[in-house]
């Protein structure tokens, strides 16, 4: 092709190296390092300290747990939004992108006027004679909160890859004898494997490493491992250590990459 | 069958439910007289008035518009371009580029920021409105190439090399024949960037200098102290325009002529 | 008469669209039938009410003296061979073929002896490993016949099978449909627009347009006695003149009169009269019936086509014998070439044409 072509990806390059490449590179530096600039790798070993190893270990299970639930909740929604036959593929994201236009951090918030002790869900349960819900200020607060806010990044991929599996594909199995359940088996969730996949990358990556829901939902007292980066960085000023235990959840994060990379070949992701 | 369907159905107003919730909360606080929103006061509009006499919040406003409307601008016109070099590049480079761009997507939005915090401490920029605005085009450029890229691979070549035949400037070409194929694409992705953007509080907590605020940040640092109820009406506001532009842009014409074409 | 699926007074609507009208139809054993029609004529509902993918609105599909109106597709003993084949994607060649004879629990030595088997019939040994994408349209559509006919179905659904094939291949597979249809000795209903398609393979052709059928007959049938005019003009080419039966054996077109063999049509009607190309004899001026000149000529291999204009109509003529563009002729048909059709009264009339 063309080289001005080539050329019109000079912006982009650039900018990805500065922003992207560069910035990525500092973490690391700082990671290895120590206060003196010493290459050490005792930032990366603090992950092993008691409360360290609790906040991560904790990060794991709530967004582990939180990225299951999402998918169970999402894979029955994204079937039922494709055979709805709502041709407006664009209006089934628009209701998803949708509450973004409300602050994340106030609709999070609003879970605490919905759940608190005297709160609208523990009003209508108390008005119905149900035993009522206590769990604002706990780790399910937490895993409610990663679920209603990550959601819909399960739900968009999911649908995605459902709505283009060929329709005669599905067909085919029915008429060479499979049930619904055996063609549901065999078929379908096989071919929505890169959906599968997009969808739990981009609910688990910030489930496990989110400060902001944790804070809101989980009182003061309950602290994952995106706390105790952020605390590193905006209070405690030990960039070093915060570094080092960023470069430890990156490495699940590029696990994650890597699982995505073998599965979803295309290069584009099947996230839009 | 029909058992199955109102099943279906129940399933999906529940799922609806409990997304758009807590956002029918925040309406419901917005109008609550008492201070707190632990309980209700009554009815009233008060809070409505004062946002206007609040410039703190009207400040925040404006930098998160601004900053969301210019990220997205320049991360569509970047991303852009960089797709029409993209899906000339040979397969590696394609592959290649295509990997940076899904880092940022990928990765966990506090990595991002405290990378993006050590790159402007290390070059010494004063942290601020420019620094905020870097982070965001930054972030927002791989949803501009993700929502632009599929069009672009839908794109005919040849339609761009008949412009060419027929005697079109390269540059006149993109703009007749190629532009107006992948111009959903760029607006998708533009209105992506622009939502990214506004809802953003991450990237932007870590970028922020002292004195800058957008409403995000601002909502943060109100968290201990308790939210101002002017905080619930802006967003009920926002929300509200947000959705009649969508009701307007559905009802128009264009829209209307989609809908009847099914 | 052993009729294997019966299909009666079906209707089917698609969002107020009536695809089918009151639809009668019988399908024998072993018979090579075809649907046959523009797209839209229904031609595909029909194929799917059989398989089970549509129910219809009204009427019965009965299989083998059992109503199978709304049995689910996985307990039909029929298999359907997908227009654009619809291969799983996600299973090699081999997992595809067995794909049916596991859901039955079939013993593995047995579905390993299908694969080979169905591979050697469509001549595809050895591609038990490949997977779908990396083989041709042809290749897959042969593939897509294999899985459907290892679970030796009674009744093979074809839709528009060759349909994304390009011509030379489309001629071959025509032949290998016909040998696999006598190997196999089930009945296949095939589904196409392609007259050329229905007129090589078929038994019994069903032609058919807006959801109702229009005429049933063999290929012969079909061709050399159209029972309306839209059959006559979908079939082949045709010459298709207003024309006036002046009593029997005796027809006015174009104010000159040819004799011919039909009867029974009253005096003085008005018929639309069907001449086939080919069966346009091209003579001297003061031998032909009517009187025109050559006005266009191309050569086509086996004949020349020529337009020939007389008394005002374009004649499409076939002719193995050259006539220079100018040169004056006479037009003779032989009585038996000349095929009488009715007026049609109405639209709808027109559409219903024969029901059986």
């Amino acid at each position: 092709m063309s080289n001005g072509k080539k050329l019109l990806a000079c912006p982009y390059v650039i900018w990805s190296a500065v922003f992207i490449i560069i910035p990525l590179c500092m973490v690391f530096y700082y990671g290895l390092t120590d206060k003196s600039g010493a290459f050490t790798m005792a930032n990366i070993a603090a992950i092993a300290t008691a409360e360290h190893a609790k906040a991560l270990w904790l990060s794991i299970l709530l967004s582990l747990i939180s990225t299951v639930i999402c998918f169970l909740l999402a894979y029955p929604l994204a079937m039922i939004l494709c055979n709805l036959n709502v041709n407006q593929h664009s209006f089934i994201v628009l209701v998803f992108i949708l509450p973004m236009w409300m602050n994340f951090l106030l609709r999070t918030l609003a879970w605490q006027t919905l759940l608190e002790k005297t709160g609208v869900i523990n009003n209508i349960l108390g008005f119905l004679h149900l035993p009522t819900l206590n769990i604002i200020n706990t780790p399910y607060a937490i895993i409610l909160g990663m679920v209603y806010n990550f959601l819909p990044f399960m739900v968009l991929p999911l649908y995605n890859v459902l709505v283009k599996i060929d329709k005669n594909v599905i067909n085919a199995a029915r008429d060479l004898g499979a049930n619904s359940i055996q063609t549901f088996f065999k078929v379908i969730l096989p071919l929505s494997v890169p959906g599968i996949i997009s969808g739990i990358t981009m609910v688990f990556v910030p489930a496990l490493t989110t400060f902001v829901i944790s804070t809101l939902l989980g009182g003061s007292k309950i602290l994952l491992i995106g706390n105790v980066i952020e605390q590193e960085f905006t209070q405690t000023g030990n960039w070093n250590l915060g570094s080092g235990l960023s470069i430890v959840l990156m490495l699940f994060i590029i696990i994650n990459m890597v699982a995505t990379a073998i599965f979803d070949k295309e290069g584009t992701g099947t996230a839009l | 069958m029909k058992a199955k369907t109102t099943l279906q159905k129940l399933y999906i107003s529940l799922i609806f439910l409990f997304l758009y919730a807590p956002i029918a909360t925040l309406m419901v606080l917005s109008f609550n007289a008492s201070r707190t929103r632990a309980k209700w006061g009554g009815f009233t509009i008060k809070w409505y008035i004062s946002l206007f006499d609040n410039s703190a919040i009207l400040q925040a406003l404006y930098n998160t518009m601004l900053i969301a409307l210019l990220s997205a601008f320049f991360a569509t016109v970047i991303g852009t371009i960089a797709c029409i070099s993209i899906s000339a590049m040979k397969r590696r480079n394609r592959a290649i580029l295509m990997g940076i761009t899904n880092i940022p997507m990928l990765n966990a939005e506090i990595v991002t920021g405290i990378s993006l915090m050590l790159l402007f401490i290390t070059l010494g920029v004063k942290f601020g409105f420019i620094t905020i605005l870097l982070s965001h085009i930054t972030f927002n450029i791989p949803f501009v190439i993700l929502s632009v890229m599929p069009r672009m691979k839908q794109l005919n070549p040849s339609v761009y090399e008949a412009a060419l035949d027929l005697g079109a400037s390269h540059i006149y070409a993109f703009f007749k024949v190629v532009f107006p194929d992948i111009l959903p694409g760029v607006l998708s992705g533009f209105l992506m960037a622009f939502t990214m953007s506004l809802d953003d509080f991450i990237i932007t907590h870590f970028t922020k200098g002292p004195g800058v605020d957008t409403l995000s940040t601002k909502i943060y640092t109100e968290v201990k102290k308790g939210i101002k109820p002017e905080m619930y009406s802006l967003s009920t506001i926002i929300f509200v325009t947000v959705l009649i532009l969508l009701f307007l842009v559905n009802m128009s014409p264009e829209g209307k002529k989609k809908k009847e074409h099914k | 008469m052993n009729k294997l699926i019966d299909l009666q007074h079906i209707t089917k609507t698609f969002d107020s669209n009536t695809v089918l009208d009151d639809m009668n139809l019988y399908i024998r054993e072993n018979e090579f039938l075809t649907l046959l029609g523009p797209s839209g004529c229904g031609k595909t509902t029909t194929l799917r009410i059989i398989g089970g993918f549509e129910n219809p609105d009204s009427g019965s599909v009965i299989f083998d003296g059992q109503d199978i109106t709304s049995l689910a597709p996985n307990k039909r003993q029929v298999n359907t061979v997908f227009q654009k084949y619809a291969l799983f994607p996600h299973m090699d060649i081999a997992e595809n073929i067995a794909f049916g004879l596991k859901i039955k629990n079939k013993s593995k030595s047995y579905i390993d002896d299908k694969i080979k088997y169905a591979l050697k019939l469509v001549n595809l040994d050895g591609y038990e490993r490949r997977m779908p994408d990396s083989l041709s349209g042809g290749q897959q559509q042969r593939i897509a016949i294999a899985r459907a006919i290892v679970n030796e179905p009674k009744v093979l659904l074809l839709d528009e099978p060759l349909g994304a094939l390009d011509l030379k291949l489309r001629q071959d597979m025509q032949y290998e449909l016909i040998r696999l249809k006598n190997e196999l000795g089930i009945t296949f209903i095939y589904v196409t627009h392609d007259q050329e398609e229905a007129l090589t393979m078929s038994d019994t052709i069903v032609v058919m347009n807006q959801g109702y059928i229009q005429q049933i007959g063999t290929p012969e049938d079909i061709y050399n006695e159209p029972e309306n005019a839209f059959v006559a003009d979908f079939i082949g080419d045709s010459n298709i003149l207003d024309s006036i039966m002046i009593r029997d054996e005796l027809v006015e077109i174009l104010g000159a009169r040819f004799a011919c063999v039909d009867t029974g049509f009253g005096e003085n009607t008005p018929v639309d009269v069907v001449i086939r190309p080919e069966d346009v004899e091209l003579v001297e001026p003061e031998n032909g019936t009517i009187e025109g000149v050559v006005t266009h000529i191309i050569f086509k291999g086996v004949h020349y086509e020529m337009e020939v204009t007389a008394n005002g109509f374009e004649w499409l003529v076939h002719s193995t014998r050259m006539f220079a563009v100018g040169t004056k002729v006479g037009i003779h048909v032989d009585p038996f070439n000349i095929q009488i059709m009715h007026k049609p009264e109405s639209e709808d009339e027109e559409a219903v044409g024969v029901n059986e």
